[in-house]
């Protein structure tokens, strides 16, 4: 099949999901109302039938920024996970494999032991702590790995492992030590989209839009960097130049990602092999496909975490892992057998 | 003859431990040079060099009268292109995908293979015999027709040089003659400059018109491989006793190994 039809068809289908989450909820909005919000708002021009109506607020203040966070999330997720798994040339390799999850975790809960309360750019201390530590980890591990002027990919992903255990008992100390708080930690790390707004979205945008960019950019490299470091830069690749933007855009989405939505596992690790299998390894449609595959996931899943149990919310993030993982044992199973 | 490369006392290594001392030599345009010696006198060392990545520690190494290190890997890669040893495949591309990767220097950042760079594409693959499975994944693929794709891969890159490191070990000997073969055709028809980095002595004696024999990171003789391949060189640098006898067929210096008591 021809490869724009595939990304139309899976874009179609990515909004018909975010349509339908719109809709579905403790309040029940029929697919046509949710259009006509959008449409509404979108063109505030002409007639405006549904201005200032409670079914307004539900869609344009709560549901969409939500479904639009989840869209984000997933994106950033599965594309920096896909780079990652071509860039270590390690099938295991997911968005977290720097350290990313353990510093933004660490970062969230020192934000949540210490009561921190302050806003910067609309966002709570939680969202901004995550953010930062998520980068300086990353950052940490990087230096770390450099070894005259160069990086080996296995040095980066040991690296990677020991700072980010480093990081991990530190929260787990925050955690027991955390009291009353510890709820709210445990809610955080186990990740979930609810209760965000408009702001979260614009935290998130442009860090989605820039690393989506560059990821896309470099996607006929990344392929080039498949056959090894040594064939890459023989064919006229600048290996080191080009593995450090990769990794730095690769970082950048899952470290922004994480600090919106806490740690949801598995969406990095499942969608760029889910997508492997369907179009194959060129990175070049590999990207896009697994971005929209991602967010189509992190749609569905945030749809069951806010209904399956309402009123209660389950975290999404042990949603993504519950399905997650059987799902990938059995592409794991399937391909043994072909 | 044209001077396509120059190296002139060249030392490299790794870390402290220098592998290549003090080497020079000349490559031609046209000219199939076989680079010959034991494991750790520096074969594949060399490639690594010549490709810029591994840094000198010392000499100078010249493309086409300009110092290496002035080059940018992009421009170093319109000239030179390597054929790598057979590498086992881990991923799904087709070979035609393969052989566009040769295209990689020649494309800018945001612009997409054209319709003309398929063709140089494909007609690398006619030209090497792969054209029949261009959409065959290469994992797939014997270890000759891998190879063959690569080689595909290299002309693509429309390069002046070739730099062969150990291209026909791990395949069968049906392999090995259809693959030089195929080197020795097409660098003779583009006018090629080869340097082929081997093992097999007599396969290099067969297809190389000058040897370049290396001992301990240094050359120990360069010339025609009938004044190279001799009794007392071998035993000098091998440190083992053979008869040299000529090819029935082209008359080439052979080696016929001694075993021993």
């Amino acid at each position: 099949m021809n490869r724009s039809i595939v990304l139309a068809l899976t874009a179609a289908i990515l909004f018909a999901a975010c349509v339908l989450s719109m809709g579905v909820g403790a309040v029940y909005i029929p697919a046509g109302t949710v259009l006509q919000v959008l449409a509404d708002n979108l063109w505030p021009g002409g007639v405006i039938e549904t201005a200032h109506s409670a079914t307004n607020t539900i869609v344009w203040e709560i549901r969409l920024p939500r479904t639009l966070l989840a869209v984000l999330v997933g994106a950033a997720l599965a594309s920096s996970g896909g780079v990652m798994q071509g860039f270590f040339q390690n099938p295991m390799a997911d968005p977290y494999i720097m350290g990313i999850s353990a510093g933004a975790a660490l970062g969230a809960t020192t934000a949540v032991a210490l009561e921190l309360e302050f806003w910067m750019f609309g966002l709570n201390a939680v969202s901004v702590l995550a953010f930062m530590c998520a980068l300086a980890v990353t950052m940490a591990v990087y230096a770390f790995s450099r070894r005259g002027g160069r990086v080996a990919s296995t040095t980066l992903l040991l690296t990677g492992i020991a700072i980010g255990a480093m990081a991990t008992s530190f929260t787990s100390y925050m955690l027991v030590m955390g009291g009353e708080n510890q709820r709210q930690m445990l809610f955080w790390l186990m990740g979930s989209l609810s209760a965000r707004r408009w702001d979260h979205v614009w935290m998130l945008l442009p860090y989605a839009a820039v690393g989506l960019t560059i990821v896309l950019v470099y996607a006929r490299e990344l392929n080039v960097l498949l056959l090894g470091d040594e064939q890459a830069s023989q064919l006229g690749v600048h290996v080191e130049r080009v593995k450090l933007v990769l990794l730095a855009a690769a970082a950048g989405l899952a470290a922004a990602a994480v600090s919106v939505s806490g740690i949801i596992g598995f969406v990095g690790l499942l969608a760029p092999h889910m997508v492997r299998l369907i179009v194959g390894p060129d990175y070049r449609i590999l990207t896009p496909m697994a971005a929209l595959a991602g967010a189509l996931l992190l749609v569905l899943a945030d749809l069951v975490a806010r209904t399956a149990m309402a009123p209660a919310e389950l975290p999404i993030g042990i949603l993504t892992t519950l399905l997650g993982a059987p799902f990938f044992l059995y592409l794991l199973h399937r391909q043994r057998r072909v | 003859m044209d001077t396509a490369i120059k190296v002139e006392n060249l030392s490299c290594g790794y870390d402290r431990r220098p592998v290549l001392e003090g080497l020079t030599f000349d490559l031609h345009q046209g000219e199939m040079l076989g680079v010959i010696g034991p494991n750790g006198s520096g074969k594949s060392t060399l490639i690594r060099a010549l490709t810029r990545i591994l840094p000198l520690s010392h000499g100078q190494i010249e493309l086409y009268g300009r110092p290496l290190q002035l080059y940018t890997v992009r421009e170093i890669a319109r000239q030179i292109a390597v054929i790598p040893q057979l590498t086992p495949a881990t991923f799904a591309f087709s070979s035609l995908e393969l052989v566009m990767m040769g295209r990689t220097p020649h494309l800018k950042r945001f612009r997409k293979e054209g319709p003309e760079d398929r063709e140089i594409a494909l007609e690398a693959m006619r030209r090497t015999d792969c054209f029949l499975f261009r959409d065959r994944p290469i994992h797939e693929l014997s270890g000759g027709e891998r190879q063959r794709v690569i080689i595909a891969r290299a002309l693509a890159q429309q390069p002046s040089i070739l730099l062969l490191d150990e291209p026909t070990s791990f395949l069968d000997l049906n392999h090995q003659v259809e693959v030089f073969d195929l080197l020795r055709h097409v660098c003779a028809s583009d006018g090629l400059a080869v340097l082929c980095v081997s093992h097999d002595l007599n396969l290099s004696s067969e297809y190389c018109h000058r040897l370049l024999m290396l001992k301990d990171g240094r050359t120990y003789a360069d010339g025609p491989p009938e004044d190279i391949l001799t009794h007392g060189h071998i035993k000098a640098v091998f440190e083992t006793d053979v008869t040299v006898i000529k090819s029935p067929y082209s008359g080439s210096p052979q080696i016929i190994l001694k075993p021993g008591d």
